[in-house]
């Protein structure tokens, strides 16, 4: 089954195209193998939640699409992976560029020691130079997309610490979305907050994904039956993590999975 | 049963904090001793006479002016030369250098060369600046010579406080398409510099308690004035102090303990100094 008619036939046609996709995509750190020939494409401007048991390759799955794997020794990858069809591993790939055009949010929010001001206006700063003006326009667009502005507005100069979990993590997103990224990729963004503060995330996923494409990781089931348009469910098998067991819509893997495998997961069976 | 088990617990408990508080009052004890001793006999004649003039009567009168002079000298020698490799030489261990067996043993060399004898350093500084580089008995030989052995310090200082950074901070800045120098420059120094000027500081006050090495290199019995230039022999602290206390017979008692009380004084200050900059920073932190 090919992934963008599934995803046609159910969804809106807001999203047609594939903005990621992985062939034969392999992962293996030194001698280990993470990820095992993974065949998927990402839809344009939708949430593609990756759900699976702990230690199955979700987080080494999602930083393929950034190349966070590269800073691990050891780490190689085969097969191949696209971002707007062009091969984000070739040698010609700065990678530098690359991650300002897909941006990443990580499980524990992670602000730097800096004002609220100075987090969100980190990456435009290190991109060249900018005027003040353009910073101000630039932090206040951020911190308006990552629905923070308003509870900040009046401490962008207080230490990004003194936020709030949520907060820190909405920064977090706003600092992403400074640099104007097309993809965001999510690492249990939500794994360090309660519920609340979740919800608002998701919200925010959700008013995002009307621009931005957006891979979430997650081990919350409900959380990729809320928050996702599709969704693929990643298991291990025997020494091998990352092999990919099904994809497909949302409402489809949840309601009718094909992979007996899968039933099992989400329904808590394991896992 | 269980009331006797919990009867010899306790008073094993007991023991034991017994112990742990006896070694500490000693240890305090012991340093206390010394630094009232040395005030009480040597706070007499520190002055501001004693500070800011030269000696006279090959030390027996005047001042201590060129020895505290030649020890900052030093000490700002030192800094400035370890402190700037010490950081480039950290930052390569900790954000560059690939972890393999060469690494580790690159850094076990450095941290082992804290532990060489400080008068093999001087006489490797005699060997190498004074001879080989033909610097000649100076304070330009001396501070390299002090910095050699500081930049073990300042060396593993820098290292351990970049590594403390946390790596989420690297990610996050990797993560928005800062390039790993960029990383490092806005990131991870900010947060690592704390502890590298403790360590700066440290090395520094150490390089002032120094002896042996600059006995060998430079330091000076007695002189009248400042040296004029890098290549100028000079006085310090510790090597008059040694002159003071060994080599000049009918020396009175009071300025042994004088010079003693100023080069105690300078090496506390910035001991203390070091703590402030570590306290204030974990306070900022959170």
């Amino acid at each position: 089954m090919k992934l963008d008619s599934a995803v046609t036939n159910s969804r809106p046609p807001q999203y047609r195209g594939t903005k990621l996709s992985t062939s034969h995509l392999s992962l293996f750190y030194g001698p280990c193998q993470a990820l095992r020939d993974i065949t998927l494409d990402i839809p344009e401007r939708a949430i593609t939640a990756i759900i699976g048991p702990s230690g199955c390759g979700k987080s080494s799955f999602l930083r393929i699409f950034n190349r966070m794997n590269d800073l691990i020794p050891g780490a190689r990858v085969e097969g191949s992976v696209e971002l707007d069809g062009i091969d984000i591993y070739h040698r010609s790939i700065d990678v530098v560029e690359l991650r300002k055009r897909v941006g990443m949010v990580f499980q524990k929010p992670n602000p730097f020691p800096m004002s609220v001001f100075e987090n969100v206006a980190f990456g435009p700063r290190r991109h060249g130079r900018v005027s003040r003006g353009e910073l101000e326009d630039i932090v206040e667009r951020s911190l308006r997309e990552a629905a923070l502005w308003e509870e900040v507005k009046d401490k962008l100069d207080q230490s990004a610490f003194d936020l709030s979990g949520g907060q820190q993590q909405r920064l977090c997103i706003a600092r992403v979305l400074a640099v104007e990224p097309e993809v965001i990729l999510m690492d249990e963004p939500c794994s360090a907050l309660d519920p609340v503060a979740t919800l608002k995330i998701e919200d925010l996923m959700r008013r995002l994904a009307e621009q931005y494409t957006i891979i979430i990781v997650t081990h919350n089931m409900q959380q990729a039956a809320r928050a996702s348009d599709v969704s693929a469910f990643l298991l291990m098998q025997g020494d091998i993590c990352g092999v990919l067991v099904e994809h497909g819509p949302t409402s489809e893997l949840f309601t009718s999975p094909k992979d007996k495998r899968t039933e099992d997961y989400i329904t808590g069976r394991f896992g | 049963m269980r009331t006797r088990s919990e009867l010899s617990r306790r008073i094993s408990q007991k023991t034991a904090f017994g112990v742990l508080l006896t070694a500490t009052i000693a240890v305090t004890a012991v340093s206390l001793f010394i630094i009232i001793h040395i005030v009480v006999r040597g706070a007499g004649i520190v002055d501001w006479d004693f500070l800011t003039q030269a000696p006279s009567q090959a030390g027996k009168a005047g001042g201590i002016f060129p020895a505290l002079v030649g020890t900052f000298y030093l000490m700002l020698g030192t800094l400035v030369i370890a402190l700037p490799i010490g950081v480039l030489a950290g930052i390569y261990l900790s954000e560059y250098a690939p972890k393999n067996r060469l690494t580790k043993v690159i850094n076990l060399a450095i941290v082992n060369l804290a532990g060489v004898p400080s008068i093999v350093y001087g006489l490797f500084g005699l060997g190498v600046f004074v001879l080989m580089l033909n610097f000649g008995m100076s304070l330009l030989a001396a501070s390299l010579t002090l910095a050699s052995q500081a930049l073990a310090m300042t060396i593993t200082t820098s290292r351990e406080a970049l590594i403390a950074v946390p790596n989420e901070y690297r990610a996050g800045s990797l993560a928005v398409g800062a390039t790993r120098w960029q990383t490092i420059r806005h990131v991870v120094l900010p947060q690592a510099r704390p502890g590298i000027v403790t360590g700066a500081i440290l090395a520094m006050s150490r390089a002032a308690g120094e002896t042996a090495p600059i006995l060998v290199v430079g330091a000076a019995f007695l002189m009248r004035g400042l040296p004029q230039s890098p290549f100028d022999r000079f006085m310090a602290l510790p090597y008059h102090l040694y002159t003071v206390a060994v080599h000049i017979p009918g020396m009175p008692e009071d300025t042994k303990w004088g010079v003693a009380l100023v080069l105690l004084a300078v090496v506390l200050s910035f001991n203390i100094l070091a703590t402030v900059v570590r306290l204030r920073a974990r306070k900022q932190r959170g």
